[in-house]
């Protein structure tokens, strides 16, 4: 009895291949794209936890001085003796050329265990003795240690897949002699097995605290938001491609119901047809989502060394450029293909589980049943309402997204009733046959495109906010970056002694010379960046204030209050007028607050004399020379080869701009691809869409046909009616996508990132992007009406036929 | 003579020949009735007539006009504005009312006649309908907005295949009462094709297809 019925079910694919094709590729698409984000963010996610667990210390607890200084190893020496199993770990940043390179050195004499340095002494066939002795041995991922390996004055380097790139790994002496800190210490790993009687924290170092492990500062947690845009993006292809299937399904349903009614009158129980037909989706949905899951290696592939190159620029995140194929991500992937077609397949079910066997067998027609006009507005409206109310109870970036959410899928669900209100509006003022025709067709076909329609919305709405976000940003970006980088060359020294001669020898040949010195602390578990400033007309003229208080510079170059970045402004509520508590016992007024984009951590300036008294070992390598930029090129030779220094010590602002833009420029490439494959999606949609229609069009278009209207005629009006349908979504989505942006800029800009863009308005990216549109509406339809045009006469005439 | 069937041939593609050498003529104001067996070529011979399709060899000409020179265009123009179709099965233009689908025909030729419209519906028994779309009709209702539909723009031949086969008995004598009375008053010919001795009988004439080709 299965058997026969699984034929008799299946021979529907066969008579309707394209149904078929549509079904499948709607679950490929949703699945592909929505795979993709989640190959790349597994792949960062792996990437961060290598990165963890480099010394094997992912799990371990640290201590660290309360004031996030460096300590020295005097403290480390106390603890030692006091019975504390602790190793030392210096960290820093060293340059290769343009390159940033983390390095991490760690006491192996405390830590001999350390599983990254065993696992790659094994597989290099060393023992893990000969990183300690000299000249001792830097551990590096393959495409970082033959890069390393033809510089010259470096220990040797041995390859390890064990670590992430941009990283090396290395005993603590040869990191302070590559970092050129002798003696410093960033904090102390706690080892297990301490012993039982121990002298308390707080009687031998009360000036350290002790980091839990799940509480160190680490870089999964500053580029969740990052992800959480990627998935977002995702989530929204993933629905839009859950669009088409549920349009393929809903009409495959449809045509079936006198099949079904058959099937049942012969004895076929509803229990075991609803079960083969669920089995039927489910092997689908495994077919398309495994063809999504190719799709989504490949767009991940393609999008992951963009996404990489941001998460380095942005974040400093060592994440790899190559994708891995994970177990994980294949089983979510189907997991996430079958969920989504149950889902989208769930009301067609539904509906087939309580049809009657008796009712008359007949088609109807596709879209019927489904909500009236006031019931769809009103639900858009109680959505709409739910997400407001998610936004004020919850807040932050997870608010945010429901928000946004909420608005999108309100607007989606309003689109059909606005879009026929606008179409009567039309009819009503056509003037002629065809005309009054056109609107009126359209206004009969709305129910069978709506799906469609609004995921073309949904694309068009994402493109026109996050085009909005982008442009705002790159505009806003542009003019803080020409604010914020005034000097003419900035240049880095080896270390400070060099730093004070190179600042000797600069001032006679520069208009100034300022230092650029800061240091590190922790605030409240996060990571602070305080910088020390002399006072300059540069700073006054072009730093970037966006609140302000009277007498600002003159406060702070007093000592009397401090700048703060706008992110821990809005991350902790501090303005203009509040105090600031920038290490434990130094608190200042806020004098002014400033934007600096792309910095996920909180920023304060100082006067520098005031940062020297509390820090007096800051760093004294980084200057900004002032000149006129005729005489750069001339002094930046001069320089390199006066003292010596390596590509890359010496930078022009403008480089320096290229560079910064380069980044965001990366971030949003990937944005924009995600954003016109969405695109893409919506307009296969549409062509699904028209394609399925396209049975039940013919006898609604031979009539018209036989009246006298040409074949020719009828395909461009075709062609029209899918131009006037996008055009109308097209401009409704401009004011949706608007919001969006808004969204984008004040709310989820703010939690993600904690700085607020100016909204700038591009009119012409909206022209462009109509016109996408309508030529989205034009490709979907061109299919359906060159079929018409090149129908035979016989086939119109058979919708008359009395013996069909 | 407003029509002229000369030894029409048709042939679709892949299939036996429908129509061999049929011949038939149709005068102003007359009414032709078609019977034949299923499969005889009657629908075929119809849709021939109504520029609907092309045929292989023979010609038909319309009122003056040799069909067999006319383009996709040509024959479009001819349809909209010498011809007028009913159909078995209503074919109406769902998007639109009542009073839209009986206007349509005549203000796509530009004959636009509101009073011939007003009158041809109050006969038609269909001033309460306008309103409505076809899917709230009847089938019998559907058929008279079919008819006035190709009558109001006044056609020199009106085409009609089956046009009471989907309807009751009543129905269909109404409706063919109905079609009668508006064709004789308006000097339109007609060509029918039924299965129905009884229907053929009404008309003034009446030919008989068989293995495509009228029998003597």
């Amino acid at each position: 009895m299965i058997g026969a019925a699984l034929l008799a079910l299946g021979s529907h694919w066969r008579r309707h291949p394209v149904q078929l094709v549509t079904l499948l590729l709607g679950v490929a698409l949703a699945t592909g794209l929505w795979s993709a984000v989640q190959a790349i963010n597994a792949e960062a996610r792996a990437s961060y936890a290598r990165a963890a667990d480099q010394i094997g210390a992912g799990g371990l607890d640290r201590l660290r001085r309360v004031d996030g200084a460096a300590m020295g190893l005097e403290q480390y020496l106390v603890l030692r003796r006091a019975g504390w199993q602790v190793a030392a770990v210096l960290e820093g940043e060293m340059r290769l050329g343009l390159r940033a390179i983390a390095v991490t050195g760690i006491d192996l004499l405390a830590y001999p265990d350390l599983p990254a340095i065993a696992e790659s002494a094994a597989a290099a066939e060393i023992a893990p003795v000969e990183a300690l002795t000299a000249p001792g041995r830097l551990f590096a991922a393959p495409a970082l240690a033959l890069a390393l390996q033809g510089e010259p004055g470096l220990p040797p380097v041995v390859e390890t897949s064990a670590l992430p790139p941009d990283t090396v790994l290395t005993d603590i002496g040869t990191a302070e002699t590559l970092l050129d800190r002798p003696g410093q210490i960033s904090h102390l790993l706690v080892l297990p097995g301490q012993p039982l009687r121990r002298a308390p924290l707080a009687e031998i170092a009360p000036e350290l605290i002790r980091q839990p492990a799940s509480g160190a500062q680490d870089i999964g947690r500053l580029t969740v938001s990052f992800h959480l845009n990627l998935t977002a993006f995702g989530l929204l292809s993933f629905v839009v491609g859950l669009f088409i299937v549920h349009g393929a399904v809903g009409l495959a349903f449809e045509q079936r119901r006198g099949l079904i009614r058959t099937l049942r009158a012969l004895g076929l129980p509803l229990r075991l047809l609803t079960r083969l037909l669920l089995a039927e989706l489910c092997l689908l949905a495994l077919l398309g989502g495994a063809a999504g899951l190719v799709l989504g290696y490949v767009v991940a592939a393609a999008l992951l060394p963009d996404v990489a190159a941001t998460l380095r620029g942005l974040y400093g995140a060592p994440v790899s450029g190559v994708l891995e194929l994970r177990p994980v991500w294949l089983l979510s992937g189907l997991g996430m293909a079958v969920a989504g077609t149950l889902l989208a397949s769930a009301q067609a079910l539904w509906r087939l589980a309580r049809l009657p066997i008796l009712a008359a067998p007949g088609q109807r027609a596709w879209g019927s049943g489904r909500l009236r006009a006031p019931t769809q507005l009103l639900l858009a409206l109680a959505l709409l309402l739910t997400g407001l109310a998610g936004f004020a109870v919850s807040g932050g970036l997870i608010g945010g997204f429901v928000l946004l959410g909420a608005v999108l899928m309100a607007a989606a669900l309003a689109l059909p009733p606005v879009l026929s209100a606008l179409l009567a509006l039309g009819g009503a003022r056509a003037r002629g046959p065809v005309a009054e025709w056109l609107w009126s067709d359209m206004r009969a076909q709305l129910p069978g495109l709506s799906l469609a329609l609004m995921a073309l919305l949904l694309a068009l709405a994402a493109n026109i906010g996050v085009g909005t976000m982008v442009a705002s940003f790159r505009l806003t970006f542009d003019g803080w970056l020409d604010q914020r980088l005034t000097s003419t060359l900035y240049v880095t020294a080896r270390d400070d002694a060099q730093g004070a001669a190179l600042a000797d020898w600069l001032e006679p040949r520069s208009d100034a010379v300022l230092p650029i010195r800061s240091v590190e602390v922790q605030q409240a578990g996060t990571p602070l960046f305080i910088y020390g400033i002399v006072d300059h007309p540069s700073y006054r003229a072009h730093w970037p204030l966006i609140a302000r208080s009277p007498q600002d510079w003159d406060r702070v170059m007093r000592g009397e209050a401090a700048l703060i970045n706008e992110q821990m402004a809005r991350r902790d509520g501090l303005w203009p007028g509040d105090r600031v508590e920038l290490a434990p016992g130094w608190t200042l007024p806020v004098a002014a607050v400033y934007s600096d984009y792309g910095n996920p951590t909180g920023q304060a300036i100082v006067a520098l004399k005031q940062l020297l008294q509390r820090y007096p070992g800051t760093p004294d390598t980084r200057f900004g020379v002032h000149l006129a930029s005729e005489r750069a090129d001339a002094l930046a030779d001069e320089i390199a080869t006066t003292f010596d220094l390596p590509a890359g010590a010496v930078i022009h602002q403008e480089a320096l701009k290229a560079r910064s833009r380069a980044i965001f420029e990366k971030t949003f490439l990937v944005t924009g691809a995600l954003n016109i494959l969405t695109l893409g999606v919506a307009g296969f949609a549409i062509l699904t869409s028209l394609l399925t229609l396209w049975t039940q069009r013919l006898p609604q278009l031979a009539p018209v046909w036989a009246l006298g209207l040409t074949r020719a005629r009828l395909a461009r009006l075709e062609l029209a009616r899918a131009v006037a349908l996008a055009a109308m979504t097209a401009l409704l989505a401009l004011p949706l996508g608007l919001v969006l942006a808004w969204l984008l800029l004040a709310v989820i800009n703010v939690a993600a990132f904690g700085w607020r863009l100016p909204m700038y308005l591009f009119p012409l990216d909206w022209l462009r992007l109509i016109g996408l549109a309508l030529a989205t509406g034009a490709l979907a339809a061109a299919l359906p009406a060159l079929r018409l045009y090149r129908l035979p006469p016989a086939q119109l005439l058979r919708v008359f036929a009395n013996e069909r | 003579m407003l029509l002229t069937v000369d030894t029409v041939s048709k042939t679709y593609p892949g299939g036996r020949p429908v129509l061999r050498g049929a011949s038939i003529t149709l005068d102003r104001g007359q009414s032709l009735a078609l019977t034949g067996e299923s499969g005889s070529g009657k629908s075929t011979l119809l849709n021939l007539t109504g520029a609907l399709d092309g045929f292989d060899s023979g010609e038909i000409t319309l009122d003056g006009v040799a069909l067999s020179q006319l383009d996709d265009a040509g024959r479009a123009a001819l349809r909209r504005d010498r011809v007028a179709l009913v159909f078995q099965q209503f074919n109406l233009i769902p998007a639109l009312s009542v009073a839209q689908n009986l206007a349509f025909q005549a203000r796509l030729a530009g004959r636009l006649d509101r009073g011939w419209i007003d009158e041809i519906t109050a006969r038609l028994g269909l001033t309460e309908l306008t309103g409505r779309y076809p899917e709230q009709l009847s089938g019998g209702q559907q058929q008279r907005v079919a008819i006035g539909r190709a009558m109001a723009g006044r056609p020199k031949l009106l085409l009609a295949d089956e046009p009471t086969g989907n309807l009751d008995e009543t129905a269909a004598g109404t409706v063919l009462d109905l079609m009668l009375e508006l064709v004789r008053d308006s000097g339109t010919a007609l060509l029918l094709v039924t299965h129905s001795q009884a229907i053929a009988a009404r008309l003034d004439r009446r030919a008989h297809l068989t293995g495509g080709r009228v029998a003597a």
